[in-house]
């Protein structure tokens, strides 16, 4: 898979059809895989990744890419297609900058895991038939894709390419049952107590890292309101446990509507908190208020959110948010 | 800091009698920047404003707080009274505290609590308000009217009158409307075309109004006082200006066998046609799903017999592109084709006819030469049933119809039925209803002469089935005063069927960022108090796409939004609210949530350049807002994600200051 995506992206720099990449190189460790640039076929033969730790949605640094100018080739899994869908509706990038190439995704290890596995000193990942084979500095371990694969993952929603301008590997399908949200109905399913009690043994873990905003493709503000001083929420110091969790709740409803469920901030959380919830939750409720919609199907289409209609469900309605 | 005054209203005893004025007084004396607070009987009254202007002076304020009524009573009072001693008027807010407090509450102690806590909200925002100035906008002096039938021709009649432009756009090739396909008009009984068509003719000599027939509006931008609008006239493929209304082509024209519309559909007309013998313009007009030359390019008579040149086989669409000040839609309705009654038989009976066949089977000019024949035999009929309520005051549930009652169909049916009676003695006939309605200048008096005088039977009670047998319509209904099943054999059925608004109302709702009801009826600014205005400045609802309406009422509101067009014409400039939205482009995406959610489209997206980092300039998309089009309802505050859009007057801060002062316990 990588020579492949490596050859289209040297032949596409080398013919001028593209000016920059957009792939991932090796971070920190050897099972970090980070978004990278690159800016000559030099560069992508010699520092160019894709495996199994390649997990990062490339979406989110198109709109960067996409201020600087020239031809930006980005590949693309099929998740990240929705975010890039979502980051066309509202103009943050611009089409006619980017060729998207999609690649096929079967699901991507989760580090972690394999660590709690006991596998110690990773140096690299491949999967086949259903299984993951671990090299690491001792030597190669198999273990069974299932049980390593990230949760995000497990419940993967679709496996369909909302956009490309070429692919690498199948078109693919949606997933049409994914269970993801099995875990919102159990939380639904507790008493306002114990769902409190939930999220406040999750949320009082946050430091205030900010990683599950950086990394998120729905955060691309200008400047974003816990960065500005006027908004009145930025860099508040918590008084009291409750406001700890409003940081959260507040991006939470920012993303509402617009989030396409990429599982990008459990995934960064460095105190594996499943900020993912929160914004299933919502996607749960507009599902069920106004219709099935999923954020970055179709750019053109109209967000429930973001349109009235007369027959829209009152608050407190039978089915409503307040029920 | 703000030097604040605070004003509690007594109201008479309709605040004080609840609020411990006083005490809502002294309590708000303590708050920050609060430097005088005091009561007053009444202070909306000249003295009440005289000792708000006096603290103004004597303590140099730089807000006010008034609590006492809706802001929607007594703002522009107290504004105005500020702005006499030099403080800018958006530096007084309302706590309203008889609305939301005395009359709602009857426990002195909690109501005087409350009165406190929305005093201290209103001033938490007087911390942050900001003198505003309202901006001004020019206004072209000509209104639009959308529609051609009696609302829209008196409409423009009184617009011209007071001396302004007007432009009425109507999609069929003729003005006049519904109107002109009546016979005759309740509760008088004179002939409708004796009385429209003089209209007609005095908006076709008006050098003021202009007539776009066959046309319509194809889009609308701008906002009140500087629309601008594209209308579409239609290939009529007659040479408007050429064409002398003589109708010689539609005399020769070969093809005859095109239902005519302007009779519903009851008789046939030919391929180029003129609607009707008083049609304003009195143009003809090719229908090209029917003209042979159109279809097979042979024939070209009318071509041929018009001395004037006036036929056109290649004329195309055009766009005219037309600057207004003001619109009104006036679009008027149609019967609800009751096609869905399979118990009625309509689609299969022809002699189950609705009422507005039915006008057309006793006019004069209508297929039948005036005299009353069946459909379907041409005999005389000699039993007559009218059916009340077809698809008006239905269940919601029920899809074949409409909720409303459309009004006018009990005093039209009693028309009816009184005008068969006097014309032909030796009928009976029958009205069923659900109940008789008519209110209005003596409209009961001329229903009880159509029971009394001219002997029609009126039973109270629907009609269940209608079947052909033998050339009879057998009616089957119930008589609910008597508790018995009837079985009528008629000669003919007539139903009076709900009126519904036009079909091109909600386009162009759209296109006008107005508002409409589930019924696709044009919603009022207010119920009561701005009837014919839309919620959309500059945009105005004239006859039955408001709601149901009889002609004396329609006429009354074609006059009274005329009213209101002449009154925005005749000024030069318009002053803005100035508590409107605004876009700190600093922060603005480009997201265009905001542009999504705005009801009035004030909101526009354009590429800008900014200063990047390193000397670069970065191009960006972003939002601004404009000012006269903005009604400053805020819903792009709230969907902008990074908090760009803010609305003056009621930023952000302002109310979370607010929710903030009255949390603070």
């Amino acid at each position: 898979m990588q020579e492949m995506m490596q050859k289209r992206a040297v032949e596409l720099l080398e013919n001028g059809t593209v000016d920059r990449v957009l792939g991932w190189s090796v971070g920190d460790f050897p099972y970090d895989m980070t978004p990278a640039v690159f800016r000559s076929a030099a560069e992508v033969k010699d520092r160019f990744v894709y495996n199994d730790f390649c997990a990062a949605n490339l979406s989110k640094y198109l709109v960067k890419e996409c201020r600087a100018g020239g031809k930006i080739l980005v590949f693309l899994k099929p998740c990240d297609t929705y975010s890039f869908n979502q980051l066309m509706a509202e103009h943050r990038i611009k089409r006619e900058m980017i060729h998207v190439i999609g690649i096929e995704c079967f699901g991507k290890a989760d580090v972690d895991k394999l660590k709690d596995m006991g596998i110690e000193g990773i140096t690299g990942i491949s999967m086949k038939d259903g299984s993951y084979t671990v090299s690491t500095v001792y030597g190669d371990t198999t273990v069974k894709a299932a049980d390593a694969m990230a949760e995000r993952c497990l419940s993967c929603k679709s496996k369909k390419h909302m956009v490309y301008d070429e692919l690498i590997g199948a078109e693919g399908e949606v997933v049409e049952d994914c269970n993801r949200f099995d875990m919102v109905e159990k939380l639904e399913a507790m008493t306002p107590d114990e769902r409190y009690e939930f999220w406040r043994g999750e949320l009082s873990r946050c430091i205030r890292c900010n990683a599950c905003r950086n990394v998120c493709p729905a955060c691309t503000c200008e400047k974003c309101i816990f960065d500005n001083p006027n908004s009145g929420v930025s860099q508040k110091a918590a008084v009291n446990s409750f406001e700890e969790n409003m940081f959260h709740i507040i991006r939470a409803f920012h993303v509402a509507g617009r989030c396409t469920d990429c599982g990008e901030c459990s995934r960064v959380c460095p105190q594996s908190i499943p900020l993912h919830l929160l914004n299933r939750k919502f996607i749960k409720d507009v599902n069920t208020f106004y219709g099935e919609y999923q954020a970055g199907e179709d750019p053109a289409a109209k967000p429930p959110l973001g349109k009235y209609e007369k027959n829209d469900i009152e608050p407190g309605e039978a089915g409503g948010a307040n029920a | 800091m703000q030097r604040i005054g605070v004003f509690i209203c007594h109201c008479g005893t309709n605040i004080a009698a609840t609020v411990d004025v006083k005490a809502v007084a002294e309590a708000l004396s303590h708050e920050p920047g609060v430097v005088f607070s005091t009561d007053y009987q009444y202070m909306c009254s000249e003295s009440g404003q005289m000792i708000m202007r006096e603290a103004i002076r004597e303590h140099k304020l730089s807000g006010v707080v008034v609590c006492s009524c809706s802001p929607r009573m007594h703002e522009a009072t107290f504004r105005k009274a500020a702005e006499k001693e030099g403080l800018n008027p958006y530096m007084v807010e309302i706590a309203n505290i008889r609305e939301q407090v005395s009359w709602i509450h009857k426990d002195m102690k909690e109501a005087t609590e409350k009165a406190i806590i929305l005093g201290r909200a209103a001033i938490a925002k007087v911390h942050l308000n900001k003198p505003l100035k309202a901006g001004e906008s020019p206004v072209t002096k000509r209104a639009l009217v959308i529609g051609g039938g009696i609302a829209g021709i008196q409409t423009a009649l009184d617009i011209a009158e007071a001396g302004f432009e007007v432009d009425i756009v109507e999609k069929e090739p003729t003005i006049g409307g519904k109107m002109a396909q009546i016979d005759k008009t309740f509760p008088t009984l004179d002939c409708a075309a004796c009385i429209l068509t003089p209209k007609m003719v005095d908006v076709a000599q008006n050098e003021k109004i202009k007539i776009f027939s066959y046309s319509e509006v194809e889009s609308v931008k701008g906002f009140v006082g500087n629309f601008k609008v594209a209308i579409r006239k239609k290939a009529r493929y007659v040479d408007e200006d050429k064409c002398t209304g003589c109708g010689l082509c539609t005399e020769k024209c070969p093809q005859k066998k095109v239902p005519n519309a302007f009779n519903m559909n009851l008789d046939t007309r030919r391929a180029v046609y003129i609607p009707f013998a008083q049609a304003v313009p009195k143009v003809a007009t090719i229908d090209a799903d029917y003209c042979t030359m159109m279809k097979t390019g042979k024939c070209g008579i009318c071509s041929k017999v018009c001395t004037a040149g006036a036929i056109d086989y290649k004329q195309t669409d055009v766009i005219v592109e037309r600057e207004y000040g003001a619109i009104v839609a006036a679009t008027g309705f149609n019967p609800l084709k009751p096609d869905k009654y399979n118990e009625l038989g309509y689609a299969t009976c022809q002699d189950v006819v609705t009422s507005l066949e039915f006008e057309r089977l006793m006019n004069a000019a209508g297929p039948t030469a005036g005299t009353l024949l069946r459909p379907s035999d041409r005999t005389h009929p000699h039993t007559l049933v009218f059916v009340q309520c077809v698809g008006s005051r239905c269940d919601v549930e029920n899809e074949k119809g409409k909720s409303y009652c459309s009004k006018i169909c009990c005093m039209y049916t009693a028309k009816h039925a009184m005008l068969v009676r006097e014309k032909y003695p030796d009928t009976e006939v029958y009205v069923f209803y659900i109940d008789v309605r008519t209110p209005g200048k003596n409209f009961d008096e001329f229903y009880r002469r159509a029971v009394e005088q001219y002997g029609v039977h009126y039973i109270k009670g629907q009609v269940g089935k209608v079947v052909e047998e033998n050339g009879k319509l057998k009616v089957q209904a119930s008589d609910l005063l008597s508790g018995e099943q009837l079985h009528i054999d008629a000669d003919m059925v007539v139903l009076a069927t709900a009126v519904e608004p036009d079909k091109s109302a909600r386009s162009i709702a759209t296109m006008l960022t107005a508002s409409m009801d589930t019924n696709d009826f044009f919603t009022e600014a207010h119920a009561k108090l701005r009837p014919v205005e839309s919620p959309t400045a500059g945009i105005f609802l004239s006859g039955v796409c408001q709601g149901p309406k009889d002609i004396p009422e329609t006429v009354s509101q074609a006059s009274a939004a005329a009213a209101k067009v002449i009154g925005l014409l005749a000024k030069d400039k318009l002053t803005c609210n100035p508590c409107v939205a605004n876009s700190d482009e600093m922060l603005c995406n480009g997201c265009s949530s905001c542009e999504k959610v705005c009801p009035y489209g004030a909101i526009t997206y354009s590429d800008k350049e900014f200063r990047g980092p390193n000397r670069t300039t970065l191009i960006r998309r972003v939002a601004s807002v404009n000012e006269a089009v903005c009604q400053g309802c805020g819903a792009c505050t709230v969907a902008c994600p990074s908090g760009a859009m803010d609305l003056k007057g009621f930023s952000n801060r302002q109310i979370m200051a607010e929710v903030d002062a009255i949390c603070k316990m």
